[in-house]
């Protein structure tokens, strides 16, 4: 296959998988059962995840799956077993202003997109400076074949050290908002559980 | 004939492969994507996939609530600790270089692996925690809910 080919087979892939995300993302904003929304969620987090592997971020891809696709669908089915199934049809007051501010938005955030630069480029801002840098020193300082690896955990530990704290006040306020049936016996838990 | 058979049946099939893949994904992260983050959701699904299917109450034989508070606090720990071993060793706050003195490589690999450990505990027994919190808001699913 020569190199032309390659490439617009990847552009190909590249609409088709946005045409899905949009498909999944108007399904979300038109359907009122809760529960197919949470379902077209997961499919919304899964087919992005495909995205990030067509554009070479595996690692992004991997914890979108993990995370969108899987724990969120998870926890949403979970929140879903507290409410009703069905969402409330929305009091609907066309207005105009809404869709022109989307309008607008959209239009000057498609028009900053002509600025960027190639995908690939190597002297785009975020390849030519730090990034740079990190792909010529990590072999050498730190010599692991996985460069995003080097980079989260070594070069920049503190901030994965405040994201790995992040998680744990996450966990620590849902346990002091629900508690996890510690204080209260598991068959009273719906009644007491006011604490 | 017990509810949800197939169930039952594909889930114990499933669920030491998936905890297998956690730990491929949490030790190999320096050679392939991933690392502790991905490795604790997926060992954190590992537990509430057993939870959805078998019951809460067996989720909680297996990990209590009580261990699940504790390996939450005990990831960020690891973490700091490196950071601290760092500093102990004469370098500064996760500075691995200083972990092994002959080799600053090595000390760069032992660091990362220590605190992609940390990470890792935290992740699965916070995505654990969150689900245990929310799931045992509702007494039992019923079987006319799946």
């Amino acid at each position: 296959m020569t190199f032309f080919a390659e490439f617009d087979m990847s552009i190909f892939v590249d609409v088709v998988l946005l045409t899905f995300l949009l498909m999944a993302a108007f399904a979300i904003v038109v359907m009122r059962h809760l529960f197919s929304v949470v379902m077209v969620g997961g499919v919304y987090s899964l087919v992005s995840a495909a995205f990030f592997v067509n554009l070479d971020a595996v690692d992004v891809a991997f914890t979108e799956a993990a995370v969108g696709g899987g724990i969120s669908t998870v926890l949403l089915l979970g929140g879903l077993m507290l409410t009703s199934r069905r969402e409330k049809l929305p009091v609907t007051r066309r207005s105009v202003i809404p869709l022109l501010a989307a309008v607008v938005t959209g239009s000057a955030l498609i028009y900053a997109t002509f600025d960027m630069p190639d995908f690939e480029d190597p002297d785009s801002p975020a390849n030519a400076y730090v990034g740079r840098d990190y792909m010529e020193r990590t072999p050498r300082e730190i010599d692991v074949p996985n460069v995003v690896t080097a980079v989260l955990a070594s070069y920049r530990g503190f901030d994965t050290m405040g994201e790995t704290a992040v998680v744990f006040t996450a966990g620590l306020g849902v346990l002091v908002l629900l508690g996890m049936g510690l204080r209260v016996a598991p068959a009273t838990d719906k009644e007491e559980d006011g604490t | 004939m017990t509810p949800h058979l197939v169930l039952r049946v594909v889930t114990k099939i499933l669920l030491s492969p998936i905890i297998l893949f956690a730990f491929y994904v949490q030790f190999h992260g320096d050679f392939s994507p991933g690392g502790g983050f991905q490795a604790g959701v997926i060992f954190g699904v590992a537990v509430i996939l057993y939870a959805l299917v078998f019951g809460l109450d067996m989720a909680k034989k297996v990990f209590s609530p009580r261990i699940i508070q504790i390996l939450m606090a005990l990831g960020v720990m690891i973490y700091a600790g490196v950071g601290y071993v760092g500093l102990f060793m004469g370098g500064a706050f996760l500075d691995y270089n200083v972990l092994d003195p002959s080799n600053p490589v090595h000390g760069q690999h032992y660091g990362i692996m220590f605190v992609e450990m940390g990470v890792g505990i935290t992740v699965s027994a916070v995505m654990v925690g969150i689900f245990y919190a929310f799931a045992g808001r509702n007494v039992e699913i019923s079987d006319e809910d799946w």
